[in-house]
Order: structure tokens, then sequence, then C-alpha cells
């Protein structure tokens, strides 16, 4: 299980936009970068983030190597009700992580 | 990786080493003591300051799980004889290096935490920079976040601390650079793009963008000994912990600031 | 130039010279020139992959990179777009590009009208000195564009 940090507000009003910071421990190996041998370390990148709100996604993100290491993600949803969060990484290796977060909007 | 631009390495810290600039290898008076958080990018800044945004905050996560975590069940996780680290380790890190008794010498904080394992917990010592061993310390050390550097006032330190020193202003390797030739001398000036920092302990652990991970100091010292093609001193080595102890005396007042980002 | 000089100093004597003169060259020619490694793809291609056959306007996207970059490993990267999002006009996508990294595509993002605003930040890897560019795709099927230049240079201090 990698390590992940997840910032958004408990409470909102009903209107509000939030912002949501999501960040994730990995190496993000880009498959292009030599080991100390000289052979090429395989690729190892987290491919895909998606948020969902309940039951609708709400976010999604697609990752390359590019990505920088440990991915950090911040995004915006406007608060209409209260319910809960999930985010869920993806990626080479069969790589899948769910956290869950709740928000309660008055 | 990035192109080279300008004038290669070695040809920069030669002309370095060859200009007219005065040796002005004097130690960096305490009031003109400053971070290297101040030459970084905005951007970069505002990367450490958020705890939510800042990469070593995994490892703090991580540390802090780790803390509550016995070694083995009959024997007492940190928390167990230390209780809450908010409280029973603010200010610690901001004394390291100290004085073990123990050993009859001085010790860093990641020593300590190690010592800590064997003597109390009668665990194996964490590897150096393992990722458990890192994840510890830097929960450790930001506890003291913005508490200024004390070393302390303990006469036992201080030939460990002039070994620092005179490793610090020495002429080493290849090129016969001292670390006082670019960090007491030439601090704010400029090797290729970059701006030299005064090169203190401030924010260690920190993640370092160049490792895309968390290190420790010792880490970083080998790094800067091999860029300045000079041998690297072992990791726990006497030389190590002594130049840490310099370090700290040479950063005093100066805030804590792990963990730090740097480039 | 004289390594000659380092003399004693509290015990520190010339024994301390590089044993692995060769092993810190060898360690620098590993280190890849990722610029020089051949692309996957064209970054004209994976932007018509992107906008398929759609005219790409200037406008409505702002995109934040840092001009000169600390480290190219991560340089921090923010994109929006100028957009109500409500259901009846909306960013769908937002595809980012780099030209001189081994592949064209930096990320691409998929946006809902629940968000309130087109607004992301991210980390990118940046292998060397380039543009980046953020394709915007909008409910009404148009595409609009903004472009960023980053400077990427090397640390001072190798560590091979």
């Amino acid at each position: 299980m990698a390590r992940t940090l997840i910032n958004l507000p408990k409470t909102a009003k009903s209107g509000d936009v939030i912002a949501i910071k999501t960040l994730i421990s990995h190496p993000m190996e880009t498959g292009f970068r030599p080991g100390a041998d000289g052979r090429i370390l395989p690729r190892n990148i987290v491919t895909e983030f998606v948020c969902r709100f309940e039951d609708e996604d709400i976010f999604r993100a697609e990752l390359f190597p590019a990505s920088a290491a440990n991915p950090y993600l911040t995004f915006t949803w406007v608060a209409t009700r209260s319910g809960r969060f999930s985010f869920t990484w993806r990626g080479d290796g069969g790589f899948e992580q769910t956290e869950f977060a709740a928000i309660t909007v008055a | 990786m990035p192109r080279r631009r300008g004038l290669s390495r070695p040809v920069a810290l030669v002309a370095l080493l060859l200009t007219a600039a005065p040796l002005r290898a004097e130690p960096i008076a305490p009031t003109d003591r400053r971070s290297s958080f101040d030459q970084m990018g905005a951007e970069i800044q505002a990367m450490q300051r958020d705890d939510d945004a800042n990469p070593g905050m995994l490892a703090v996560a991580d540390g802090a799980d780790l803390w509550t975590r016995p070694p083995s069940p009959d024997r007492p996780a940190c928390a167990g004889c230390h209780g809450e680290a908010e409280a029973s380790m603010r200010g610690v890190a901001a004394r390291y290096p100290a004085w073990d008794a123990r050993t009859a010498r001085p010790i860093d904080l990641q020593g300590r935490i190690n010592a800590c394992r064997r003597t109390h917990q009668g665990a194996d010592p964490f590897a150096h920079e393992s990722p458990d061993l890192l994840a510890l310390t830097a929960f450790v050390a930001t506890q003291s976040r913005g508490q200024p550097i004390a070393p302390p006032d303990d006469a036992r330190l201080a030939p460990a601390r002039a070994e620092g020193r005179a490793l610090f202003e020495a002429r080493m390797g290849q090129l016969g650079l001292s670390c006082a030739i670019c960090h007491d001398g030439n601090w704010g000036r400029r090797l290729g793009s970059a701006t030299i920092p005064q090169g203190h302990p401030t924010g260690y652990p920190l993640y370092r963008l160049e490792w895309q991970g968390l290190g420790s100091l010792q880490r970083r010292l080998r790094n800067c000994l091999t860029g300045m093609r000079a041998e690297p001193f072992a990791y726990g080595a006497p030389e190590t912990i002594a130049l840490e102890a310099y370090l700290a005396t040479r950063a005093a007042p100066l805030p804590i600031e792990a963990p730090a980002v740097r480039p | 130039m004289s390594t000659g000089e380092t003399g004693r100093a509290g015990g520190i004597d010339r024994r301390r010279v590089i044993a692995g003169a060769a092993g810190t060259a060898l360690a620098v020619a590993l280190r890849p020139a990722a610029a020089a490694q051949p692309r996957s793809e064209t970054t004209e291609s994976a932007i018509r992959r992107f906008a398929g056959d759609n005219p790409i306007r200037p406008g409505r996207v702002s995109l934040d990179l840092p001009p000169l970059v600390d480290n190219g490993n991560t340089v921090p990267l923010s994109v929006s777009v100028e957009s109500p999002m409500t259901r009846e006009d909306h960013v769908r996508r937002i595809g980012v590009f780099n030209e001189k990294n081994p592949q064209p595509n930096v990320v691409t993002l998929h946006l809902r009208p629940g968000a309130g605003r087109a607004q992301v930040a991210t980390r990118i890897r940046l292998a060397d000195t380039q543009r980046i560019t953020a394709i915007a795709e909008m409910s009404d099927g148009t595409y609009w564009s903004a472009s960023a230049d980053a400077i990427v240079t090397l640390a001072a201090c190798l560590e091979g």
C-alpha cells in the first residue's frame, strides 16, 4: 500500500468550489532510465487517477512517464451534497489503490 | 536528462579556483546565515511550505506510523516510552549531533534512533538511507520545525566540531576544492546556472528533486564530495559525524525546516 | 593544475583523492541524454490524435510553468481554462504535450461540469529546455491552446 496524502475540507456550504489535493508515493520509473548496471530499468508508473463522488466520476487523469515521481494532482469540485469521495490510482504491474474521504455539505 | 549549457562543470570549477576572488573563506557570521530556501524558485518554496503538497510529508506520515509500531510483540514502540512525539520530541532534532555517553562519541539523530532500537527495543538498527530510518528521522525532525538549531553547550563535542571544521576547510580531491571555498567564500554567486548556497543542514532529511526522494544529510555530504571529485566518507564514519557536528554550529540559530524540499 | 597542494590539515592528506576516477567518468557516461533518445511519436502526431482534424485556436487556456526550472525531475505545472463549467458550456479534456521528452504526452485531464472551475495543478518532468503546450477540448467541440517555455539546466555539482 503506497502512502497517500489527500486534503479537502471536511465541511463546505452548498455551492462552494472546494480544492482537492492528492499526493501518492510512487517512483514513476520512466522506462528510459538505466540502472547502475547500464540496463534500462523497466517502466513502473501510475497510468490513471480517478476521483469519484458517490457513484459518479468527477475527475480523471491519464499519467505518462513525464509525470514526476510521487504524483501530485489537485482539482476542484462544487459542493452540492454530503457524501464520500473515492480516489483510485492504477498503474503498471497491476498497481491499484483506492482511498476514501467524506465531506459534509450544509 | 538536461543538456549542459556553457562551460563544462570541471572547467567552471577550475575557473572558480583560478579567479582573483580572494579566499575569504571566513565562517559566516551568525547574522548573515541564510537558508537555501531563499534561493529557490517560488514554486518549489510553495511546495515546501504546503504540508499537503510537500512530498517529504509522505515519509513523515510513514514515520508517524512507525512511531507507534512495536518492533516485536514484547517490546515497546517508540510511543511506548516517548508518548506523543509532538510533545516529547519537540526541540530534540535542534540539539543534534549530541554526545552519546554509552559509546563515548558524538551521535547524530538517526544514529540515536538506531541506538534506541538496539538498546531499548531489542531490534536491529535500520540500514543507512533505508526508507524506515528516513521516515522515522523525518518524523522526529519535523517536531522541531521552526525551532532554532541549538548545538549543545557540551565540551565533549569540541574535538569533533574542530575536526569537522578542519574537514570543511581542507582542500580535497582531484580539484583541490574545499567546502569552505564555495560555501563560505562564494555563497550567493553562481556555479553554472545554480546559485551556491551557504550549505546548512536545516532541512534534513529532505526531499531532493534530483533524488526524486527523501535523503539524509549524510547522503548529501557524500554527493557533495563526489561532485568535488573527492572520496566520499562512509555512512556513519567519524568524519561524517564530525562534519555534521560542525555544520550544526555553523548554522545556528537558523530554524529547523525538515522536511525541506530542494533542487 | 596541481592537486599537489592539499597538504596536511588536521590529519587530512593527499590520500583523500579519487580512487574511483574511472568510476566517476563511467557514471557520467551512463547518464542518458533523454533528448538524444529517439521519440516514440512526434508532438504533432500526438496532438492530432488528441484533437483530430479540428482547428486549434490559441486562447482561453492559461499554462503556468516556472521559466527557469530548479530541477527538471519535478516541475510544478498548473493549467486553467476560462469556462463557466456548466452542463451547457464546460471543458471536457485538457491534453498537455512536450517537445523534447522521449514521449510527447505529459498528462491528459478529463473534467466534468461539477468541477466548478477548470483548474488543475500537477508536477511534471522536463528532459531539457522546451515548450509545453496545453490543449483544451470544450463541450461545443472547439479546441483552444496555450504554450509556455521552460529552461532546464543541470545541477552545478553532479553526483555522477
